[in-house]
């Protein structure tokens, strides 16, 4: 691994070295490193570029992670992982797409991942974007996400984006039986004339499902982003999705929040809020000493952490 | 020590323009110096200038010797002034940590934050992590307010309204905290209050009204007045005073 890839392994998945338990690193659309345990296998896909990981029922306290590193100006590459989470295991996985871009073509990473997600099993999914380069070139990622939350299963995701990612459109789409749970906290900074896009549709069928779907956002200089958020009640069950964003200079933001019930017993809330920074935010922060610009970083990391 | 030359303060609009501070001089050297007087008299205008968060239509600010009315709030917050807002403002994200944090200007550890906060009353390991955002009351957000004062140390704070919103209890320990940060600093304290128990600790009280000043002295030259008359209001008002 040379310094650059480095760099992009610690930005996305917070590792200075191969990680412990299973991974499989992917670089350049090679797949670069990998490392399967007793509980967790990792396999190639034998029509499609990507990997199906398949983690035995009751795996409990291990992780995977499955970062994409990209240093090639002009590579494009679609990839397809597929998660098998077994009955009653309790995992994370660390999933994430590093982009370093110093040429003047397009590099593109579109991930889809589909996870399926066992009775009473537990996930924490992890995923970050992170790119730089001082190229031309474009650097975009459109990750897709197709859960399936079987009975009693919970799903936590994460993900964030923070710069340097020039287009990113991502769709996430869910459906929940029984008692399920998904929580979804994303976190976006678009600058310059960065554009983001997230779509999400949960569907809670199942008695007893929740979904609870945030998004923290910041917008600056001439960057756009959309937010989308459906979330349909099929059942008994409960939904939130809430959407907070802070828009800077001449940015754009759309926050689309839609909840539609077509069970009596469902319960649902949509909140979005669009805003400046608040001036007496800054001012506060100036009487402790600090810059405006010093200020509005505090405020603006505060938000995003 | 902390100088006031001719400070007035207009504000304009297309109808009409109005007055909000008329040529207020004032010295601030004592421990304690009360500003009180009447709602709309321009208390708060007045920490808002010494803050650097208003700029004065005319007058010159100085403190200890040096003119600072050309400097910005950094600037001035840089030099030693300190502000607490009548109204604390909240931030989603930012934490009590973070905000006790910078306002020390240096990373402060458990220990430390639970000096500043369980100066005024709250524990540490409750409220260290919380965010300063809805989910704190009032009064507990106008208690770390102070905290964040008493964390910055410097040799001018002014509180505009500090009581306002907290509790009996914690009232007559926020004299004490006064009369401790006093010790500490060994600066000077400006406090906008009408409170008379406030008042009784003032070694200076100030009396605001109409945007001048109307009384300016010891607490003994200025107090029995204030508790004596209701100053020049219309019939009507008198009446039902």
């Amino acid at each position: 691994m040379d310094t650059i890839e480095r760099t992009l392994l610690e930005q996305v998945a917070e590792l200075h070295e191969v990680p412990e338990g299973a991974y499989n690193i992917r670089a350049n659309g090679q797949s670069a490193a990998r490392n399967t345990t007793a509980n967790i296998d990792i396999v190639n896909k034998k029509d499609l570029p990507g990997i199906d990981i398949i983690i035995k029922p009751g795996t409990k306290n291990e992780s995977v992670h499955i970062p994409v590193l990209i240093s090639q100006t002009g590579l494009k590459e679609v990839v397809y992982n597929d998660f098998f989470i077994g009955e009653d295991c309790d995992v994370t996985i660390v999933a994430g797409c590093g982009i370093h871009n110093c040429g003047d073509q397009t590099s593109q990473h579109d991930g889809v991942h589909r996870f399926f997600v066992g009775r009473n099993a537990r996930v924490k999914y992890v995923e970050r974007h992170y790119a730089d380069g001082d190229g031309n070139g474009q650097r975009v990622m459109n990750p897709e996400s197709v859960v399936e939350l079987d009975e009693g299963s919970y799903m936590e995701m994460e993900t964030t984006q923070i710069k340097g990612v020039d287009s990113t459109a991502r769709k996430t789409s869910a459906k929940l039986a029984d008692k399920a749970t998904l929580i979804v906290r994303e976190k976006i900074m678009t600058h310059g004339q960065q554009f983001a896009k997230t779509d999400f549709t949960v569907d809670l069928n199942g008695e007893g499902s929740s979904a609870n779907v945030i998004s923290r956002s910041v917008a600056k200089d001439q960057s756009r982003q959309e937010f989308f958020s459906r979330i349909n009640g099929n059942n008994a069950c409960s939904g939130h999705t809430e959407c907070d964003a802070i828009i800077m200079d001449q940015a754009h933001v759309t926050a689309v929040p839609e909840i539609t019930a077509n069970s009596i017993d469902a319960s649902l809330i949509h909140e979005a809020a669009i805003g400046k920074i608040a001036g007496e935010q800054l001012i506060k922060l100036m009487t402790l000493g600090l810059t405006e610009q010093e200020a509005e970083e505090q405020i603006v990391n505060g938000f995003l952490k | 020590m902390l100088e006031l030359k001719n400070i007035s303060f207009e504000v304009n609009t297309p109808e009409h323009s109005k007055e909000i501070l008329k040529d207020i001089s004032l010295t601030i050297n004592e421990r304690f110096v009360a500003i009180t007087g009447p709602n709309g008299g321009g208390k708060s205008t007045l920490a808002k200038v010494i803050a650097g968060i208003i700029k004065p239509t005319t007058g010159r600010i100085i403190l200890d010797g040096e003119d600072i009315t050309d400097l910005d709030i950094t600037q001035r917050a840089q030099k030693g002034v300190s502000f607490a807002f009548q109204q604390p403002v909240r931030f989603k994200g930012l934490t009590v940590r973070d905000l006790i944090t910078l306002a020390a200007g240096k990373p402060i550890g458990v220990s430390e934050a639970c000096d500043y906060l369980s100066e005024v009353g709250l524990c540490a390991k409750d409220y260290i992590n919380r965010e300063v955002n809805a989910s704190l009351s009032g009064g507990e957000l106008k208690r770390i307010e102070i905290a964040m004062i008493i964390a910055r140390g410097t040799k001018l704070s002014v509180f505009d309204e500090p009581e306002a919103g907290i509790d009996l209890w914690s009232f007559s320990n926020l004299i004490q905290v006064f009369e401790k940060m006093h010790e500490k600093i060994n600066g000077s304290i400006m406090i906008i209050s009408h409170q008379e128990r406030i008042l009784n600790i003032a070694d200076k009280i100030i009396v605001l009204a109409g945007g001048q000043v109307q009384a300016a002295g010891t607490r003994d030259e200025v107090l029995p007045h204030l508790l004596a008359g209701t100053g020049s209001v219309c019939s009507v008002l008198a009446d039902k005073l």
